[in-house]
């Protein structure tokens, strides 16, 4: 039976067919989102093929073109010709694609559009080379030759085994220097700093006589010594690792020549095939996850940013279980259903909708400097003026996001526990236990799994929360990580590195946002991967304990 | 075997009844424990609002003055100016007779006397008082400039004592500028590469030196070198003061108490004179005459004081041909006396002032309002010394002894009419809402207005909405209302797994990917917006067309799955015609287009970035409310209406909708509360531009963008501190209202349904 198209209307069909569009627009664009991060975060590592061509531009010089492709996009010709870009007339439309060239200290840019057409003499040569340094960006070029101390070895035809010798001698004596400076100089700094701040609390209380500083003397003097030892150490180290440098030339013809200790990573992903490319990916994510950034955050790894997070987030946790359980179940177990209870949801409620900056205005200025300024002046006077605990950190970080995230931890609870039926606890009680024992010994484990949901959803929530942080804690650099070999093992008071932070500091304020752009995405991408994954955990404990207890209730 | 408590038991009766007791302890300590923890819910919240609250007070009290010291010896009435150091410990008078006294604030006793000058001085200037730098006028038409320095020098208990003394920058010696006649009124300014004097004889005559400052390599200190010395054009009337505004372009006369001369010294002499300004209204209240004058902080703004007890603010103004002159921006009033002496700020853009009664009055000009008017004294007030922090005044009224008083006014510049309404700054050619909060420079005039802050955050809100609410409810409807149970258990997690979406990676993306492709591809976009709808409705009726068999194939309850290849289709269409468009419709750029043929400005991160990134992360919030509230709508009120011969929609708008309502509306509420205080997407997606202006295609700045901007560094107590604070403070009350509203429709809703 065919509907006329008037009853068609009438019956009010075009409106129902309007809102399931609505539900598949919503449904596309959530996964478009997630697919856009996942594509582009997950490409990132990838060795993508090195262009060699001849650019010929309508006006001006032909010059060598080497670089990646980065994008493309296609362009009205008519904005172009605006530019001052020759176009043919027939053409509407242009493609032009986007060329990472590196090579910043030599040409000034990392990256070009240029019209696609115009690349003409496209080859993919074996012996490109994609050169990432610790300064100034990678290196795209040919190697030429290997000099060590200024001399030119004589490779014997094995030029790129020799190279990666000499590569992997270099990053082994990077990561001993890094490992003496971080960790024994570091430490030797540290203990000067706390024999600095003994001095000042015995000057303080006036009892610094001359025996105590004899004491700190001999303190320092050993400090010295080890520092005299390390120091020896180190400057044969950075001899022998400054010895060796490669000679590159560049797309120009530009010979450079670009120390060894500089360099990252060297590869020719033209001359790889699938396994390699493979395993070098694989090892990119895994040093992506690994290493410090390098260059103000736009290039290396976000190992302080994940390690920044997940110290913060368990923080947090330890601070924020027992008074969401606690509050739950105060609501749900001890209060009178009534006025009280009905506040304090509100009271929740409004808590869950406050706008996280809020509580970012709040813990900066009731923790940071009412708490840490009282701190400081109570327990702390030697290291005045500089704050201790009156300044942004770790420890009011999370406490400020305990407090933002204990709604979800109550509400959630507090559902596990009613979902209890009533009679395991009448039963209980009938056996003679006090009402603290039927919750601590049935009603408690029970609602495990509920805590446990509530818990990961808080978990999820601060794990991406960045608006306070920016007040309360998170830097974009940190010097050193709150968790270290110096007793108290944990400092609390430290800054921190934070994984949304980061996506912010450096999608926005760093200054060559084309570079760090696939960084960006990667980081967005692990921390979204993070967040759903604990989310779906979630879902899933709850929807297994809505089971579990449909069955206990009848 | 004995039936005994112990067999039966396992333990004796007494520690039975211990253990019982600790038990029961136990119990206690627990539910103290809970109650504790329970109310400590409470507790936090209203914690966080009366911090908030106890952070913004301070900007609600108003000033106040305390009498601190009565001094001894009181300043003499040939005193022609006198000022506080930094400490407000030391006062500095200059004397008629030539001498310099440093005396202390609290006693008034002479602490030190200088002769800097062995003539009579008639007229004493001062440039911006931070600066310390006096200008004296002779009698015999000479001017000395001074200065007056003050080092702290501590001794073993770290008592500080101040030693004050003079300095003579540019010399001991005088300059001569006027020839046989003595200096009734002197300005000066001291720039960073000229030093202007201006100077009235007493013939009536203003003159005009002009000094180039030239490095001595030799000594490193400063020289003067002469540029010029002119003769301005003969005032118009009788010139009471000169004052020269700080960039040494505008020489205003004070003129036989009515009215301001003007004169633009980068002219040439000829053309230098601009016009008089008459500045007394003569004919209402009969006749009034200006009695002081003085520069506010900054040296733009003339400060007249009159015989009826009023001061009024001017500055130089440029109307819409460019045209400047002197206007008046506003009017303070003290009392009905005249006012007799007018003392500023030094680093505010306030003053006090005093008059004949013998009243003082603590002004603001941004502000727009009097702090403090008190009467404290029954003769005129003679003398008004501040102190640079402003913290401390010593008044000294006609005849009495001088009294110092400590001022408690420390957030002057705030009031209800500069957070809210507009105001006139200085430099700016109407009233305005700015908000800018800090510059380099320290005579800034703060600009507080949070109006355009709060409309920056209702028009991301509004525009947030716009997107969200009808693919949010729509989307809502059909999952509760339409939708087949086994699409649904998939549509509704998945789009609830949006709301963990972390807000940075949507205000990445919206910076980063969506609000270039927007600008790249805006006829696409545009397009976009416009033709899905009526591309779904085509595919529904050639879905409605198609034959029964084929149709009925596809059970009811899935048409999202069938519109997928539509929308996305759509998306392709638009996106992939963008460029042709443009060059059909907009001659190649739309963006040109928007600019000159509409005028409406286009920036790449705008009001449209921002609704969409904004849109997208309220609409989880809103749908899983609302699809709740539909789907907790009682089956049998549904099957009553289909039975009845309704038609599906026909029930889903009479019956479903009307008892959902109060669902949806706290849905929209709580989605609401969750865009107005949404930080980092507006954040990155934004210009973070704190304009007024409802254009859809420019940016904004929102009040929570804007504290995580400012906060980090805000100075802690400063005006700028509370003023963020009060921001958050209003977001709070805001989310409050709103969420409580939300909230508690909902419980209703909820007791409703459960009766039916």
């Amino acid at each position: 039976m065919k509907q006329s198209t008037k009853a068609w209307f009438r019956q009010g069909d075009p409106w129902i067919w309007l809102n399931a569009g609505a539900v598949t627009i919503s449904v596309v664009m959530v996964t478009g989102l997630l697919l856009l991060i996942a594509v582009r975060g997950m490409g990132h590592f990838w060795p993508h093929a090195i262009v060699d061509g001849t650019y010929i531009p309508k006006q001006g010089e032909a010059y060598h073109i080497v670089g990646e492709m980065a994008g493309e996009e296609w362009v009205s010709a008519s904005r172009l010709r605006e530019s001052g870009v020759e176009v043919a007339d027939n053409i509407d439309v242009i493609q032009r694609v986007l060329i990472k060239t590196g090579n910043r200290d030599i040409s000034g840019l990392d990256f070009r559009w240029l019209i696609a057409d115009e690349i003409k003499n496209i080859t993919y040569p074996d012996e490109l080379f994609i050169i990432e340094r610790r300064e100034w960006g990678s290196y795209y070029g040919i190697v030429k030759a290997i000099k060590e101390n200024g001399i030119e070895l004589n490779t014997k035809g094995e030029l790129y085994a020799v190279l990666q010798q000499r590569m992997d001698r270099v990053l082994e004596l990077h990561d001993e220097i890094s490992d003496i400076e971080g960790k024994y100089i570091g430490a030797i700094n540290y203990g000067l700093e706390k024999i600095r701040l003994k001095e000042r609390a015995l000057e303080l209380k006036g009892s610094l006589d001359a025996q105590d500083l004899a004491r700190f003397q001999a303190e320092r003097d050993e400090f010295d010594a080890q520092y005299n030892n390390y120091k020896e150490t180190l400057d044969s180290l950075y001899n022998e690792i400054s010895k060796d440098s490669l000679i590159a030339v560049s797309m120009g013809g530009i010979e450079t020549e670009i120390k060894i200790s500089n360099i990252v990573n060297a590869y020719r992903p033209n001359a790889m095939n699938v396994l390699e490319k493979v395993m070098f990916y694989i090892a990119q994510f895994y040093s992506f996850l690994s290493d410090d950034p390098r260059e103000a955050n736009t290039e290396g790894g976000i190992f302080p940013a994940i390690f920044g997070t997940v110290l913060m987030v368990i923080l947090m946790s330890i601070i924020v279980t027992p008074f969401g359980v606690v509050a739950a179940v105060y609501l749900r177990e001890y209060a009178k259903q009534g006025w009280t209870t009905k506040v304090i949801r509100i009271a929740v409620n409004n808590l869950a909708g406050v706008p996280s900056i809020v509580y970012g205005v709040f813990g900066l200025g009731f923790f940071v400097y009412f708490l840490g300024g009282s701190i400081d002046e109570l327990f702390y006077p030697e290291s005045a003026p500089s704050p201790v605990f009156g300044t942004p950190g770790l420890l009011w970080s999370s406490i400020t996001l305990a407090l933002l995230t204990v709604p979800v931890v109550i509400v959630a609870t507090e559902e596990g526990l009613s979902r209890i039926p009533k009679a395991v606890r009448e039963g209980s009680l009938a056996l003679g236990a006090t009402k603290f024992e039927t919750l601590w010994n049935v009603v408690l484990p029970m609602s495990t799994p509920a805590m446990m949901t509530g818990l990961i959803l808080a978990i999820a929530r601060a794990a991406g929360e960045v608006a306070p942080l920016m007040l309360v804690g998170v830097v974009k650099l940190a010097p050193t990580l709150p968790l270290d070999g110096n007793a108290p093992f944990l400092h609390l008071d430290r800054k921190f590195m934070h994984l949304g932070f980061h996506i912010y500091d450096v999608g926005f304020q760093s200054p060559n946002v084309e570079a760090s752009r696939p960084l960006v995405y990667a980081t967005a991408f692990l921390l979204v991967a993070v967040i759903a994954s604990l989310n779906i955990t979630a879902v899933i404990i709850r929807n297994r304990l809505r089971e579990k207890y449909r069955s206990l209730g009848t | 075997m004995g039936n005994t408590f112990e067999n039966r038991f396992g333990m004796p009766e007494s520690s039975m009844a211990r253990l019982r007791k600790i038990r029961k302890a136990k119990d206690k300590v627990a539910t103290v424990g809970v109650t504790i923890g329970g109310l400590s819910v409470v507790f936090s919240i209203c914690l966080i609002f009366f911090y908030l609250l106890y952070e913004v007070i301070p900007l609600l009290i108003p000033a106040s003055i305390h009498h601190e010291d009565s001094l001894e010896t009181a300043i003499p009435s040939t005193t022609l100016y006198s000022v506080m150091e930094e400490q407000s410990q030391i006062g500095i008078a200059v004397n008629a007779d030539g001498n310099v006294r440093f005396y202390s604030a609290h006693t008034g006793r002479a602490l030190k006397d200088e002769q800097v000058l062995t003539e009579n001085i008639i007229t004493v200037a001062s440039e911006t008082p931070s600066k310390r730098l006096i200008g004296l006028g002779t009698e015999s038409g000479s001017v000395l400039l001074i200065k007056h320095e003050y080092r702290s020098t501590y001794d073993e208990n770290s008592q500080r004592t101040i030693n004050p003394s003079i300095s003579y920058p540019y010399g001991k010696n005088t300059i001569e500028i006027v020839d046989d006649a003595s200096v009734l009124s002197l300005a000066f300014r001291d720039g960073d590469s000229e030093l202007t004097i201006a100077v009235l004889s007493e013939h009536n005559e203003v003159y005009l030196k002009r000094f180039e400052k030239v490095e001595n390599f030799l000594s490193d200190g400063v020289e003067l070198e002469e540029k010029d010395t002119v003769q301005l054009p003969i005032p118009s009337e009788k010139v009471d003061n000169i004052l020269l505004s700080s960039d040494q372009r505008w020489l205003f006369l004070v003129e036989a108490n009515k009215q301001v001369e003007v004169f633009d010294l980068t002219k040439s002499i000829n053309s230098m004179r601009i016009g008089v300004v008459p500045v007394v209204n003569n004919t209402e209240n009969g006749n009034v005459w200006i009695t002081t004058s003085e520069f506010l902080l900054g040296g733009i703004s003339l400060l007249l004081g009159d015989s009826q007890g009023g001061i009024s603010q001017w500055f130089m103004v440029r109307d819409e041909n460019g045209h400047r002159s002197l206007e008046k921006i506003r009017e303070f009033s003290l009392s009905e006396s005249p006012i007799t002496t007018l003392a500023t700020e030094h680093r505010r853009k306030g003053f006090v002032a005093g008059d004949e009664a013998g009243n003082i009055g603590l002004f603001n000009t941004t502000a727009n309002n009097a702090a403090l008017v008190q009467s404290i004294s029954t003769t005129a007030i003679q003398h008004i010394v501040m102190s640079p922090r402003g913290g401390n005044m010593i008044v000294q009224a006609k005849g009495k002894a001088g009294h110092l008083w400590e001022v408690d006014n420390e957030h002057p510049e705030v009031s209800f009419t500069s957070l809210w309404e507009e105001v006139w700054y200085e430099n700016y050619d109407e009233p305005g809402y700015v908000w800018q909060s800090s510059s380099a420079s320290n005579d800034f005039e703060p600009k507080f207005s949070v109006m355009p802050l709060t409309f920056g955050t209702m028009k991301a809100a509004f525009y947030a909405m716009l997107v969200a609410m009808p693919l949010a409810i729509g989307g809502a409807i059909f999952t509760a209302y339409f939708m087949a149970p086994a699409l649904r258990t998939k549509v509704k997690p998945t789009i609830e797994l949006m709301e963990a979406m972390p807000t940075v990676i949507l205000g990445f993306l919206a910076g980063l990917w969506l609000a270039p492709l927007i600008e790249a591809n805006l006829p696409g976009v545009v397009s976009l917006l416009m033709i899905t709808p009526v591309l779904i409705l085509f595919a529904a009726y050639f879905w409605s067309r198609l034959p029964r068999e084929f149709r009925t194939r596809v059970p009811p309850g899935w048409e999202p799955v069938l519109l997928m290849p539509v929308v996305i289709g759509a998306g392709a269409l638009c996106m992939g015609s963008s460029s042709f468009l443009e060059d059909v419709f907009f001659s190649g750029d739309m963006r040109r287009w928007l600019t000159q043929d509409l005028g409406v400005d286009f920036d790449q991160r705008n009001s449209m970035v921002v609704g969409l990134a904004m849109g997208f992360a309220v609409i989880p919030t809103i749908f899983s409310i609302t699809e709740d509230a539909i789907f907790a709508v009682p089956k049998n009120l549904t099957f009553g209406s289909l039975a009845l011969g309704a038609s599906p929609w026909q029930t889903l708008v009479r019956v479903i909708l009307p008892t959902a309502s109060p669902g949806i509306f706290s849905a929209v509420m709580i989605g609401l509360g969750r865009a107005v205080g949404e930080t980092m997407i507006v954040l990155m997606a934004t210009g973070n531009t704190p304009i007024m202006d409802m254009n859809i295609f420019e940016g904004l700045r929102t009040l929570s963008a804007n504290i995580s901007v400012e906060m980090p560094e805000a100075e802690v107590t400063s005006s700028h501190y509370r003023i963020l604070f009060l921001s958050g403070l209003v977001l709070f009350v805001f989310t409050f209202i709103v969420n409580t509203t939300g909230e508690t429709v909902r419980q209703r809703l909820r007791e409703k349904y459960g009766s039916l």
